[in-house]
């Protein structure tokens, strides 16, 4: 009992950080219909923005409002440069131009940083709270990590619903060509999805750091299972996002437990296998996938 | 070519071929210029006859060159056959894979597996099992597969090519995986052996694929592709469709890893990583999806693209040095997705045709 406590908040904490990055891609999907394998990559390049700074004796709240606008910076030009010359072509060309960009990113910041792990601070203590007398596996930055992830997501649902930038980005991902001859300037939008995107994956990165040390593929896996996080959650949704974060992360938390850790990617295609198969757009998907 | 004379009616072949699944003119597998060459007009005799000239292409390049060229060889033969199979799944099914890297594990662990517990097993045996072992990984992936689309099945590949590295590692005990052996006929060194044998593969695995172009699986495919409404409307079983793609991709995806395996001397999960599944859809797409002489430049890419920019940009003198040979791959995969986006075969097809209808052919 006490093994499945820990387990569970092991797993909520993942989940939150999976959360984050299914919300990062989720963004981007919505904005462009691409998916961009790319934002691993972005988090880990604004990881090191902010470690660099507090090499530098800045403190961490100011190098993380840094790496987090370094994020927008590096999301909207990537879509501005190199995204949209492809957008409107085979899907699978913008696919590899993300990958391509994952590979200039990953081997620049191995030129820049060198490729040797780095440890990475957290804000608040990484030891766990006491309850009734022994540890459990939870700790104030957890507890941090789970509410920053949480604010964000209601900050963004509250752009996307209660402001007209948001209504504009709801219509301009709907239907691009009714907005635009509506007067909403849709290009500049996918930019703006793009960039507050690799915003939350700035968050995301700051938030992997402390636990999985920071070297230019540290973002690998946690994007992967971000991933089946978002496609369980139904990719357009952020509040599927974070509900895909939430059982990816459990599930995973637990067979890595129960069974072992060689099995967690194997839970992964497992739990994929089993959500698709009942819902084959995901959970909160709003729109079919296919075509009919 | 010198010997073959051009045809004085280009149009006489090109219709009595089937519709290519990519769109590129039909019954084509060269270069466009190839086409209007007096070639037979059968498909088996065609290809067949191709086969053969490539082959002793093939040959003669490896007897002139260095040992370690030859094992260069054989890796393109190698990634050539798998990135076939691949551009075979996603141009014509349509369905996109990104833990391929997953099914050249699989291939790679049963080939080494099956030799460690018989050491006399003959290679081709070996080599056989182990591409219908993975056929037939391939055919319970494509039967789950056959329900997902698009960013979902790809979601599920990848989670995929993440998972077999790990289970092998887990049942095979240990990082340092299995070790093969190899024993090339006394009078032939061992890579210019290795780089025959994975030639004749890669040779084997083009001709049937070029064969399957010509045929009605492959008309099949293209409209599974293009349409699965219409295509069921036609008769076509729409999901037994999608996993004979997937079988037949992972066969290949299964002989090009018990090659590696062969060639490696041994299976070990480390040389599947995600990021060769990457590298795989990256070389298909640049090498040009539609044809299979993109594959060949798929796999000239993957081998030789890190060699060639070692060469170029790399230095060891300073970290980013070190680095710079990925950073430029990188930036030039970006590159020719933006300006070449049919790949290099689409774009020197294109250029031929323009340049013959400047001439008036």
């Amino acid at each position: 009992m006490r093994l499945f406590f820990n387990y569970t908040l092991v797993g909520l904490t993942q989940g939150m950080i999976y959360a984050a990055v299914a919300l990062g891609l989720v963004l981007a999907w919505r904005s462009t219909r691409i998916l961009n394998f790319a934002q691993g990559a972005m988090a880990m390049v604004t990881t090191y923005v902010a470690e660099t700074l507090l090499e530098h004796s800045v403190g961490y709240w100011e190098a993380l409002v840094v790496a987090v606008a370094a994020g927008l910076v590096l999301g909207a030009v990537t879509e501005r440069v190199v995204i949209r010359p492809v957008e409107s072509r085979n899907p699978l060309n913008a696919v590899i131009v993300a990958i391509g960009v994952l590979i200039f990113l990953e081997a620049s910041a191995a030129g820049i940083w060198g490729s040797q792990e780095r440890g990475f601070p957290a804000p608040f203590s990484v030891i766990g709270y006491t309850v009734g007398g022994s540890g459990i596996e939870f700790t104030p930055f957890n507890l941090f990590v789970i509410l920053a992830v949480l604010a964000m997501m209601g900050l963004l649902m509250a752009l996307f619903r209660f402001t007209a930038l948001g209504l504009r980005m709801r219509a301009s991902a709907f239907s691009p060509e009714v907005a635009g001859m509506l007067g909403v300037r849709v290009k500049r939008l996918l930019t703006l999805g793009w960039a507050l995107a690799a915003g939350v994956g700035a968050l995301a990165g700051l938030f992997v750091a402390p636990s999985v040390f920071l070297f230019p593929q540290n973002m690998d896996e946690i994007l992967i299972f971000g991933f089946t996080a978002a496609i369980i959650g139904g990719l357009d949704s952020p509040l599927g996002a974070l509900v895909g974060g939430l059982v990816s992360g459990l599930a995973l938390s637990y067979i890595g437990g129960y069974v072992g850790s060689s099995f967690t990617a194997s839970g992964a295609v497992l739990l994929l296998v089993l959500v698709l198969m009942v819902r084959p757009s995901g959970l909160f998907s709003s729109s079919q996938a296919r075509r009919v | 070519m010198a010997g073959i004379v051009a045809d004085p009616d280009p149009v006489a072949p090109a219709t009595t071929h089937a519709a290519d699944p990519a769109g590129a003119p039909p019954g084509r597998i060269g270069p466009a210029a190839l086409h209007r060459l007096r070639l037979p007009t059968q498909p088996l005799l065609r290809h067949g006859l191709l086969a053969v000239i490539a082959g002793a292409a093939c040959y003669l390049l490896s007897v002139q060159v260095s040992s370690f060229s030859n094992f260069n060889i054989a890796e393109v033969a190698v990634y050539t056959i798998v990135i076939a199979g691949l551009a075979l799944l996603v141009g014509g099914t349509g369905q996109v894979s990104l833990g391929h890297a997953a099914l050249m594990c699989v291939g790679a662990y049963a080939y080494a597996d099956l030799e460690a517990h018989n050491p006399h097993i003959p290679l081709a045996v070996g080599v056989i099992f182990a591409t219908a072992l993975t056929a037939a990984a391939g055919g319970i992936v494509g039967a789950a597969a056959a329900r997902l689309r698009g960013p979902y099945l790809a979601g599920v590949t990848l989670a995929l090519g993440l998972a077999v590295p790990q289970l092998a590692d887990h049942y095979f005990s240990s990082d340092q995986g299995i070790s093969v052996s190899f024993t090339p006929p006394s009078s032939v060194e061992t890579n210019h052996w290795l780089a025959w044998i994975c030639l004749l593969c890669a040779l084997i695995v083009l001709f049937l694929i070029a064969n399957l172009r010509t045929s009605r699986w492959a008309r099949a495919f293209s409209a599974v592709r293009d349409d699965e409404i219409a295509a069921s409307l036609a008769g076509i079983n729409v999901a037994r469709t999608q996993i004979l793609g997937f079988v037949i991709s992972a066969a290949c995806a299964g002989l090009g890893g018990a090659l590696l395996a062969i060639g490696d001397l041994g299976a070990t999960s480390g040389s599947f990583p995600i990021s060769l599944s990457i590298l795989l859809i990256a070389g298909m797409v640049i090498g040009g999806t539609g044809t299979l002489v993109g594959a060949v430049w798929g796999g000239l890419l993957v081998v030789y693209g890190p060699i060639w920019l070692d060469d170029v940009v790399g230095s060891t003198t300073s970290q980013l040095g070190v680095n710079l040979p990925s950073i430029v791959f990188g930036a030039l995969i970006v590159l020719v997705v933006i300006f070449l986006p049919d790949g290099i075969q689409g774009s020197l097809n294109r250029v031929v045709s323009r340049v013959q209808k400047r001439l008036q052919w």
